[in-house]
This record gives C-alpha cells, sequence and structure tokens, in this order.
C-alpha cells in the first residue's frame, strides 16, 4: 500500500517549493533527476528567477559583475509552474494549502520550504529609513549599494564586522572609499571563528586602511533637514560623520509566515529530523513537509546531534539534495543530511575558507604556516577531538582536515604537518565569545539537543 | 550564460583564469572573481575553462547553446558527504 501510494505520488502527486533561491531550485531540479513527473509549483517572494547571493558582496561591489546578472545555471529543466514576486503568507497543514500574498492558495501533497533569511535592519525604524542607510542581501540592495559605493560617499560606516560586513569594507578600500567598520565585539569575525583568528583579521583591516572600532556599539543614526543620514553615533561617545551606512547585523529567519501553522517554527528557523523532514510545535515529525536550507535547523551527528542553523551556500545545496530525495523515497530509502558544514570568505585578498564548526571549538591550533603571514591552517579542538579548521591562503589543506573532523581525530592534533612553526606546537584558547552577549552572529548556530527543547520551538519572536 | 562556481571545491588553481581571463580572475594568491554572466562571445573559452578545472568546481548552462539541461551543467552534482 504504501509503495503504491509513492509510485502514485512519483507519477502525479503535487509539490510545492516555497523559496525560489540556490535550496529551492536545486531541490526542485533533484526531483526531476529522480523522476518526480507530477506537478511543481516554485513560489517566491522577490521577482526574479533564482539566482545566486555570494557574488553580490564580491565581484558586484568589485565592479566584476552585474547585480542584476548572478542567475544560477540550471541542472536540467523543471517544468514548474513559477509564482514570483508573492510571498507565501500563511500554511494551513490540515487542508495542505500554502497562501499567498495576493489571497491565492496553493494545494499541494508535499511541501518543501526554504523560505531562507534576510538581512537583520538596524532595529529604530525612523534611522533605518534615512537616505543612505542600507542593507545587503537581495540582488536589489547590492544594486543600490554598488550605486552609492560608486556615487563616493564621503565616508563609508558599516555596522557589524562579520563576513558581509568584512566583505563590503574590503571592496570599499579596492575602491579607494573611506571606510569605518563598528563592532560590538573586541575583534571582526569572532562569532564565527573566534578571537584568536579575529585578531589576524583586525590586523587586515588596519593594513588597507579600515578605521575599526571594536567593543563599541552604533547608539543612533542622525540625519540633516532632508532626511540623509549624516553621522552615527558610538557607545563611547564618539561621532563618526558619514554619508552611507551598511547595515550588516546578521540575519533573521523567515519564518513568521507560519506563525500559528501548528510547525515547529520561530525565530531560530524550523526544526527538522536529519531527513529534512519539519517538526510540529509538539516536537512530532510531519511526514508531508520538509525543510532545506538557511531556514532548517536539523541534529547533526558528527555534532553531538546538535540542532544546526547553517547559513551556507553548500548546505543550502547538499540539504536541498538530501530534501527532495526523501521527499519521494520510501522510508528505507531516506537518506540523512550529514554534510560537513563548510564556508569560504574572501577580503582584502585573502581566501578564508572553514569547514567543521568552528565556534564549538575551546582551543585552537596553528597547525600550519604563520598568523604573522596570513597563511595557515588553524584546528579547533572540543573535548579532545578536532571540530573544526579554518585556512587562510592555504584551501588545499582542507580537505584533509574534514577527514579528520569525520573521523573524530584526537585534539590536540599529534600528527606532523608540512609547516608546523613553533608557534603551533600548543594549543590555545580559541577565545568564543560568551554566547549569552549578542554580537553580529555566527553563520553556524549550535541551537540544543532536541525539538521538544523549550527555547527552541517556543522562543517568541524578540524583534 | 550562467554559471556559478562552488567555492567550497575551489583550490585556487587558476585554470579557469589562465582559459577565460575575461570571465575568472584571481583576487589575491587564491580567491577566485567571477562573473556569473558570461557573454555569448566567451563560450569556448568558458567551456575549456569548465573542462579543466581539476576539482570540476564549474557549473555552466547554455555551453551547447541549448539552455539548460547540458551534460556539463548536469555533471556537478551531489557530492554531498
Amino acid at each position: 500500500m504504501p509503495t503504491d501510494y509513492l509510485d502514485r505520488f512519483r507519477r502525479e502527486g503535487r509539490i510545492v517549493i516555497v523559496g525560489a533561491s540556490l535550496a529551492g531550485l536545486r531541490a526542485a531540479e533533484t526531483l526531476r533527476a529522480e523522476g518526480f513527473t507530477g506537478s511543481l509549483t516554485m513560489i517566491g517572494d522577490e521577482p526574479y528567477d533564482p539566482y545566486d547571493r555570494p557574488p553580490l558582496s564580491k565581484a558586484v561591489l568589485l565592479g566584476k559583475a552585474s547585480a542584476l546578472h548572478t542567475d544560477l545555471p540550471r541542472r536540467r529543466e523543471i517544468d514548474a509552474k513559477w509564482r514570483l514576486g508573492v510571498a507565501a503568507t500563511g500554511l494551513d497543514m490540515t487542508a495542505k494549502r500554502v497562501r499567498l500574498a495576493d489571497g491565492d492558495e496553493v494545494e499541494y501533497d508535499r511541501l518543501l520550504i526554504a523560505t531562507g533569511v534576510r538581512a537583520r535592519p538596524w532595529p529604530k525604524e525612523s534611522e533605518a529609513d534615512l537616505d543612505g542607510v542600507l542593507l545587503l542581501r537581495t540582488r536589489d540592495d547590492a544594486a543600490a549599494l554598488y550605486r552609492r559605493l560608486k556615487a563616493g560617499p564621503r565616508r563609508v560606516l558599516i555596522i557589524g564586522a562579520g563576513f558581509a560586513g568584512s566583505e563590503v569594507a574590503s571592496a570599499c578600500r579596492e575602491m579607494g572609499l573611506a571606510v569605518t567598520v563598528a563592532e560590538r565585539a573586541g575583534a571582526p569575525l569572532v562569532g564565527a571563528l573566534g578571537g584568536v583568528i579575529g585578531s589576524v583579521s583586525a590586523e587586515l583591516y588596519h593594513e588597507n586602511g579600515v578605521d575599526l572600532r571594536t567593543g563599541v556599539m552604533v547608539t543612533g543614526l542622525e540625519s540633516d533637514s532632508v532626511g540623509r543620514v549624516k553621522a552615527a553615533h558610538l557607545s563611547d561617545e564618539s561621532v563618526v560623520e558619514t554619508d552611507l551606512v551598511v547595515v550588516s547585523l546578521g540575519s533573521m529567519r523567515n519564518t513568521e509566515w507560519l506563525t500559528g501553522s501548528g510547525l515547529g517554527a520561530g525565530p531560530r528557523g524550523i526544526a527538522c529530523d536529519a531527513g529534512c523532514r519539519a517538526f510540529d510545535f509538539r516536537g512530532i515529525v510531519t511526514d508531508d513537509i520538509f525543510v532545506a536550507g538557511d531556514v532548517a535547523r536539523s541534529p547533526h551527528a558528527l555534532f553531538g546531534y546538535q540542532f544546526l542553523s547553517l547559513e551556507h551556500w553548500g548546505n543550502a545545496v547538499a540539504q536541498a539534495e538530501v530534501a527532495a530525495h526523501n521527499m519521494i523515497s520510501s522510508s528505507a530509502e531516506r537518506r540523512p543530511h550529514l554534510w560537513v558544514p563548510a564556508f569560504w570568505s574572501s577580503q582584502f585578498g585573502v581566501n578564508i575558507k572553514s569547514v567543521g564548526v568552528p565556534p564549538m571549538g575551546e582551543q585552537i591550533m596553528i597547525t600550519q604556516g604563520s598568523l604573522a603571514e596570513r597563511r595557515f591552517v588553524g584546528v579547533y579542538g572540543y573535548q579532545g577531538r578536532i571540530i573544526a579548521a579554518v585556512s587562510f591562503d592555504n584551501t588545499r589543506w582542507l580537505e584533509f582536515y574534514e577527514r579528520q573532523i569525520e573521523r573524530g581525530a584526537p585534539f590536540p592534533v599529534e600528527f606532523a604537518t608540512v609547516d608546523r612553526r613553533p608557534e603551533g606546537r600548543q594549543p590555545v584558547d580559541a577565545a568564543f565569545p560568551d554566547p549569552s552577549l549578542p554580537t553580529h552572529g555566527p553563520t553556524v548556530t549550535l541551537s540544543g539537543y532536541s525539538p521538544s527543547d523549550r527555547q527552541l520551538v517556543f522562543t517568541p519572536a524578540r524583534h | 550564460m550562467r554559471l556559478v562556481v562552488d567555492l567550497n571545491k575551489c583550490q585556487g588553481y587558476a585554470q579557469c583564469a589562465f582559459l577565460a581571463p575575461d570571465v575568472f580572475a584571481m583576487h589575491g594568491e587564491e580567491a577566485l572573481v567571477y562573473n556569473p554572466r558570461a557573454e555569448e562571445e566567451q563560450r569556448e573559452k568558458l567551456a575549456r575553462a569548465v573542462a579543466a578545472c581539476p576539482v570540476q568546481a564549474i557549473t555552466a548552462d547554455g555551453l551547447h547553446g541549448a539552455g539548460a539541461g547540458s551534460d556539463e551543467a548536469a555533471r556537478e552534482s551531489s557530492d554531498a558527504h
């Protein structure tokens, strides 16, 4: 019986994918590649074909690509019905219907949610609306930011020194623009990579002429008489005169549209099992709603079965493929999403890459190269095993470390490595900030052990 | 033609930057910057770059003038761990 149902579902079922970006597109392609011939509907709030976001803060700002032309290549035809420019606004799990902003409703047999994240706006609305206060997440954001940068602002202020903020700062300096970066933590990138690596990043900032202010918050943005931003006030009572502010405070998960649906969705994302099936708010797994990409939170066996939210390009692709496969497979044929987290960033001409979950690390060892040369591999240890690695201009070694993470290799690192320096013989504190203190936010969020953990599912919206 | 590079896979061998310098460029020693939209006259160079990438990190479509569904486009796929 279940097989009959599945065969029929694969032939003529209805799949709806909410979220028409990287994860949604790759899931759709996987469904077709694996033989799903039923109806497929793609719903996206932006009026564009799926496009790639990483170039928006790199190639686009460097003038090497157009913000309007980062469309993702297709792996295959997906023969979908596209509903672009219309946000999903509600979900009826009983009737199996998605409500749309234009009042329409779309019925599904199985649903994939890949609504991702959006940029966290400046919290004071009247200041966020000022002319010259920008965010960077979408194609339109990038086009607007690039236009402003080209116009030659007197000084750019970037609020938040995470990866996105650092990449924007780097692009500004390449354009010869004066730039100040304000960061609440003690150094850039500390939420994602810890203080040891953060101090290397801070040196890069200084060498490249960025005015970096750490340990400060921006307390207010001031406007001129016609509503243009003209200055920012910092918590150390200093004032930065600026005519272009880029708010780079991390992201917020797009789950508001699920409020009241009964799904286990909240500010931390949508909880799902390792097979990408969403939990409802009671902690019971659904069998017809799947999740993939930035909005998902799923348990990972390699990392203590903690629920991980990964805002990583590679995770969106890998999780979409697993979710799509599982959507049209019997339980015995389903696969777990056990991708090892990995991401990259390039800033100030340096290629930064990471595997594993650095914020879990207690200590770090520089196993190859040297921090002073900005060319090294750092290995993070957690409870006696290797949990992550980061490289600055040393990417070719990372795959090796990924294997060590996968097999739970011991930490401190025992094996000999090429180019080991005296500074790399002993592990040191990785210097992650107290997670209870908010910073720009890491791109990996560890959020506990089980979907029934109260703080995971029932955290009320705080924005 | 649309293209994307899986920069998790990319190891900075720079073959693409040699073969299609108008599309791909190294930024610093190891970081790759590329234009996700290649002009039609880049077709042949882009195809060579896709084929030459030692870690097969480049996905492009429209290489055979047929839009989506080319072999190159379909090849890069699920190597999830």
